[in-house]
């Protein structure tokens, strides 16, 4: 068997077998797990605190029955208790049999006005929900007042007719754009915790071997740049599992919970109909954008002495990640601002800003094709000068002052010095 | 057929680390590599396995340079020990054996001979972390020879070793030896060099000293020991002409002297002065030329 492949099985299974790698994908296939039935944990926690409103009708009108079945149209879990004064109702509130009361009363100037008392008011969905009953109830009263007939009534409700249209061919209706923003915002949190992980994993590998000093018979019987890409693909197909698990049991978990999840929470997120070439370029660019920063990683990691200073060596490394994702959440709000447009091209952004343009906007196939090959020439760039960097690197011992190390490394490289 | 370094300069800037180093190491030998710190021995090494490139000229096995297509029939054992500390024995070396081109199974009868060798067969599955400094460095061992090379360096390989464990990894460097595998070896202790080498080579701060094959550095160092003890005052020796250097002992004096005439005259003196109990005329060792020559370049 081929060198590369031994050093990829390595990688990969001695990764596959530690610890704290099992560790961690258990703890996040159980978070998946949780999030995909949130609906259901959320039902069942809910299920036994219905609210509980009392009603002191001061308005002689005997609206009790009227409003109740108001609410009851608007929220089905609120129940509803007359309640003939105050003080008892208050008691109620103290003992914690009832959330709160509602004191209704006529008024001079609005008609009716309703108050809403309760021990905290930091729960607004009840009062939004009374507050909803209430105008719905006040406008019924006004109709019949004015004797409107129920057409008019119709007439009245009904708003005036509202959309937005863009002009250019192709592009996104306004509802399309709110599905995939919630793909894309899911997506970019997984490219950028993915490249981020897996590429400080690579820079920890490669310390901890020259630390431990194995390398030198490493780099004595398997070329660098074989060690380094095999290195960085071993990760890969480790980073590739760990997702297929993760998005395995969310799949399943989420199909199982088809029924409810056709509707909520999900459909904000634009998992109803999910974009399948969304998912394609989402795979695309991850992928470049993880093989890029490992490179850059394991160049990094070669060249320190201690295994105390990967952090350090690699934290620049770390701020173009984070500065790249920061742009790409800024540009979820306006993804066709030109600072997007323009990082979408730039290689160490261009994993999560082109994605974020693909994914929101109808970008021409030649943007998208330049912006891939920038990134695929910035990587094999890399990926030489990297070789280079690592041959020498891992023969070097000592401080690791980043810029001045790296010089050293490629020195020590050098064919003749 | 043999290990050529030829004219070889390696500069780090403008500090040389190896100047002008040319030897040939024949082949299914030993070769002892003898220097302080820092004389340019483990710089040496690396650009015989390729790892460096000299600046100044070239240094061939069997007539090719060493890259990483003859991996295989090349092992190393680095100065600075290296193996992960968190795998277990029997992982790291049968990667390492893949590495060199082994396959699995061969990889794992050759460790099974070899920690059964050593008398630590139930190390096979514990990690390299839970092992003593010695215990690690028979791991090592193992994995710089497992695939049996035809060119295997090591670098002190004998450092930080009981006397027990030195003697069971010489036996074994000297069996592979023997079974046909060229050697070269770096050491600061001179009397295994000295014990196991025909030739040699003495490096200071980048500049071979004294090479060769060990007899004829001997020989040629001209000067040799003369060990006496006898019952009258022997200090008259002490400003002998022809004596370089006087160790007084707890029964005698050791002389140095620059030839065999000189202890000859000697002994014509000795004889009538009294009872002499030994007289012996010895070869210089190594110490001493090491002594000599290194000493000779500090000042």
């Amino acid at each position: 068997m081929n060198k590369f492949w031994i050093v990829l099985s390595h990688t990969y299974l001695s990764k596959l077998k530690t610890k704290s790698f099992i560790i961690t994908t258990i703890i996040m296939m159980a978070l998946v797990l949780i999030l995909s039935n949130m609906t259901n944990i959320l039902k069942a926690f809910g299920s036994d605190d219905q609210d509980k409103v009392a009603i002191i009708d001061q308005t002689g009108d005997h609206l009790f029955e009227d409003f109740k079945a108001e609410v009851k149209a608007v929220n089905d879990d609120i129940t509803m208790i007359a309640s003939k004064d105050e003080a008892a109702a208050k008691e109620m509130v103290t003992d914690e049999e009832i959330s709160g009361y509602l004191l209704l009363e006529k008024d001079v100037t609005y008609g009716l006005k309703g108050t809403y008392k309760a021990n905290q008011i930091s729960d607004s969905m009840i009062s939004n929900d009374l507050l909803h009953a209430l105008s719905q109830l006040k406008s019924k009263h006004t109709a019949s007042e004015l004797n409107l007939t129920d057409q008019q009534i119709v007439q009245l409700n009904t708003p005036p007719a509202y959309e937005s249209i863009a002009l250019v061919e192709n592009a996104k209706s306004e509802e399309d754009l709110n599905q995939a923003r919630g793909l894309v915002y899911v997506l970019l949190f997984v490219i950028y915790f993915g490249v981020l992980m897996y590429a400080t994993m690579i820079a920890m590998e490669v310390a901890t071997e020259k630390t431990s000093r194995v390398m030198e018979i490493l780099i004595s019987s398997v070329p660098p740049i074989t060690q380094m890409f095999a290195k960085i693909l071993g990760v890969a197909l480790l980073s590739l599992t760990q997702m297929i698990l993760f998005f395995g049991v969310g799949y399943v978990s989420v199909k199982r919970n088809l029924a409810e999840m056709n509707e909520g929470f999900f459909a904000f997120f634009g998992f109803g109909n999910t974009n399948i070439s969304t998912i394609i370029y989402a795979i695309i660019f991850a992928m470049l954008g993880y093989l890029l920063y490992a490179t850059l990683a394991a160049c990094l990691g070669s060249v320190v002495s201690k295994i105390e200073d990967v952090q350090q060596m690699i934290s620049p490394m770390t701020m173009l990640v984070v500065i790249a994702f920061l742009i790409a959440m800024f540009g979820l709000g306006n993804p066709s601002a030109s600072y997007i447009t323009i990082t979408s091209f730039i290689p160490f952004f261009s994993p999560m800003i082109m994605f974020l343009r693909v994914g929101m906007l109808n970008v021409p196939f030649w943007e998208i094709a330049i912006s891939i090959g920038l990134l695929i020439v910035t990587i094999i760039l890399l990926g030489m000068i990297g070789a280079k960097i690592y041959r020498g690197g891992v023969l070097m011992y000592g401080s690791s002052k980043s810029l001045k190390s790296i010089k050293n490394a490629l020195q020590l490289s050098k064919k003749r010095v | 057929m043999a290990l050529q370094i030829k004219g070889v300069t390696k500069k780090f800037g403008e500090f040389t680390a190896v100047n002008n180093l040319n030897f040939i190491i024949p082949e299914k030998e030993m070769f002892g590599f003898l220097g302080g710190n820092g004389a340019g021995k483990t710089t040496t090494f690396r650009m015989i396995l390729g790892l460096l490139d000299p600046t100044e000229g070239e240094i061939v096995w069997n007539g090719k340079k060493i890259d990483y297509a003859s991996s295989s029939l090349i092992g190393y054992l680095p100065e600075e020990r290296g193996l992960y500390p968190k795998l277990k024995v029997r992982e790291q070396i049968v990667y390492l054996a893949r590495l060199r081109g082994m396959n699995k199974a061969d990889a794992l009868k050759e460790l099974e001979y070899w920690l059964g060798r050593f008398k630590v067969p139930e190390y096979i599955d514990k990690r390299v972390e839970e092992l003593s400094k010695g215990n690690q460095q028979k791991i090592q061992l193992i994995a710089s020879m497992i695939h049996k090379p035809e060119l295997l360096i090591l670098d002190e390989p004998f450092s930080g070793l009981d006397p027990v464990n030195v003697e069971m990894l010489k036996e074994a460097v000297i069996d592979l030896r023997d079974s046909g595998t060229t050697i070269v070896f770096s050491s600061h202790r001179m009397e295994h060099v000295e014990e196991m080498c025909e030739h040699l080579c003495i490096m200071h701060k980048g500049s071979p000293v004294v090479e060769g094959n060990l007899k004829e550095i001997k020989r040629s160092f001209g000067k040799k020991n003369v060990s006496i003890r006898a019952d009258f005052d022997l200090s008259f020796l002490d400003s002998y002409p022809g004596v370089t250097k006087v160790k007084t002992t707890m029964e005698g004096r050791i002389l140095q002297v620059t030839g065999e005439d000189v202890a000859e005259k000697i002994i014509r003196e000795l004889v009538p002065r009294g009872f002499v109990r030994k007289f012996e005329l010895e070869e210089p060792s190594l110490t001493d030329i090491f002594i000599e020559k290194v000493g000779a370049a500090y000042e």
